[in-house]
């Protein structure tokens, strides 16, 4: 199961652990991404809630956790090749999160609504 | 909100389109990386028809650019360009902009986009006394940015311009398809360049001949960091009007061996007294990047300014900015720090002059 926050990140959910990253939309919006900021292992983060950033030439943006948990692990990857997140957003994830609250999974979009955001954002 | 002759190109090209200085602007259209990179190796093309032009004429035409502007046009030979400044009494900056003398009875003004209504107001306002005429012609330009080691051949070769003849900061006026164009060889990207000033129609063209060609369309990310990289301050970040350019670090602009022009006084008695806060060059220690509005802290974690623009500097791969701060720690290699969100990274003074500019002297 995917779900998206309206601020474009995404929760892949396998289990009890959701993989957080940034949708391709939000990736292709951005262009090069030449530093992503992630909490550490250990860390706890809470939805809504920015978690750290994520930097293209122009700018920083913030990234919101789209759900509460502690950080079990944080993309190491992207410390030395944050491009990757260019290349494939759904493969390169930026946090994994043990959800203490999964039923906080249901207030996000699903494919279907985020899809229709995104539209909506073009125009 | 405006849009330049251009728009409907921008747009059909896929560029990513942004409000700038109240024109809907194209930000990027391949990249903001690969767009700067074809600049500072080959060449691209800005469409740069916001900025705004001026047409300053009457006999006291010299008198007057000189009474508003900080630098000294005194003398000056006829189709040369000179940048500056107009400034409040008090010494902050109305506007920097590019003046070009015709003749001594005719000067071009080239200021910012953002600024153009306040710019003529205060132009008109401060003609009082003077025989002038001021003619607002934004409206009646587009203009275009060629700019790289390239930009000479692309002139010669896809438009037909010869500017071998042109040096740094000079600029002629030629008929092109029987049209008055007016073409300098300056630029905003510390690289060699081109502008190209003509009517709507013609700066079209002359876009579409120079897309047809393959020329890279570059955006105004890229120009912002080129102009950065090259140490050129940006209206609205290293200038305000609460900004003197003493303490923005551009004085060798500000010329004060000339009679008098407005903010004369001020600027000259921070230059005699010493300024209390200067822009400076910032290299972070660190994986993190300096945005402008960030924190910049002393040793001890006190505030001691902000940062004006930053980037992960995509020609030096480093991450550097400019930055506002108590004059107290501006030398050169002093030690300071910077604050990214959570975090504070060391950071030292260095030459704001991070890229040497390639141009054609």
């Amino acid at each position: 199961m995917i779900k998206y926050l309206p601020s474009h990140e995404y929760a892949r959910v396998e289990g009890n652990v959701a993989y957080v990253g940034i949708s391709p939309y939000a990736a292709a919006q951005l262009g090069n991404v030449v530093y992503v900021d992630m909490p550490e292992q250990g860390d706890d983060v809470t939805a809504g809630e920015d978690f750290g950033a994520i930097e293209s030439v122009k700018a920083a943006s913030d990234l919101f956790a789209p759900v509460s948990g502690a950080v079990i692990e944080a993309n190491e990857e992207l410390i030395d090749n944050p491009r990757l997140v260019n290349e494939d957003p759904l493969k390169h994830w930026i946090i994994k999160v043990e959800m203490t609250d999964p039923s906080e999974l249901d207030a996000l979009l699903d494919q279907e609504a985020y899809d229709a955001l995104c539209a909506a954002e073009k125009h | 909100m405006k849009e330049t002759c251009l728009h409907s190109r921008h747009v059909a090209r896929g560029a990513q389109m942004s409000p700038f200085g109240g024109f809907d602007m194209p930000i990027q259209y391949d990249g903001i990386v690969e767009e700067h990179n074809a600049v500072r190796l080959h060449v691209g093309v800005f469409d740069v028809s916001h900025m705004g032009e001026v047409l300053i004429s009457g006999p006291d035409a010299e008198k007057y650019v000189n009474h508003i502007f900080t630098n000294d046009l005194t003398g000056a030979p006829d189709r040369t360009i000179y940048y500056g400044m107009m400034l409040y009494p008090e010494g902050g900056v109305v506007d920097d902009l590019l003046v070009y003398k015709r003749n001594d009875r005719e000067f071009f003004l080239v200021p910012n986009a953002a600024n153009i209504d306040k710019d003529v107001d205060w132009m008109m306002k401060n003609a009082e006394g003077f025989d002038v005429k001021i003619d607002h012609l934004s409206d009646r330009y587009g203009e275009l940015a060629v700019q790289g080691p390239e930009s000479e051949d692309t002139l010669r070769k896809v438009l037909g311009i010869d500017c071998s003849d042109l040096t740094f900061y000079t600029f002629k006026d030629i008929v092109y398809e029987g049209e008055d164009v007016i073409v300098s060889r300056t630029g905003y990207t510390g690289e060699d360049g081109f502008e190209i000033y003509a009517s709507h129609d013609l700066t079209c063209r002359l876009w579409d001949r120079l897309m047809d060609a393959g020329v890279q369309p570059c955006g105004l990310g890229c120009r912002d960091t080129l102009r950065f990289e090259a140490g050129l301050p940006l209206y609205g970040d290293e200038l305000t009007d609460e900004v003197t350019p003493i303490e923005a670090g551009f004085g060798m602009f500000v010329k004060l061996d000339k009679p008098e022009f407005i903010g004369k006084e001020a600027c000259a008695r921070q230059k005699a007294e010493g300024v209390t806060r200067k822009n400076v060059g910032l290299e972070l220690q660190g994986n993190a990047i300096p945005r402008h509005g960030y924190e910049v802290l002393n040793a001890e974690g006190e505030k001691i300014g902000e940062i004006t623009t930053g980037y992960h500097s995509i020609t030096l791969d480093k991450n550097i900015a400019m930055a506002l701060i108590d004059a107290r720690y501006s030398k050169l290699g002093t030690e300071v720090q910077i604050r990214v969100r959570r975090k504070v990274f060391p950071a030292v003074v260095v030459k704001k002059r991070f890229y040497t500019p390639n141009y054609k002297k």
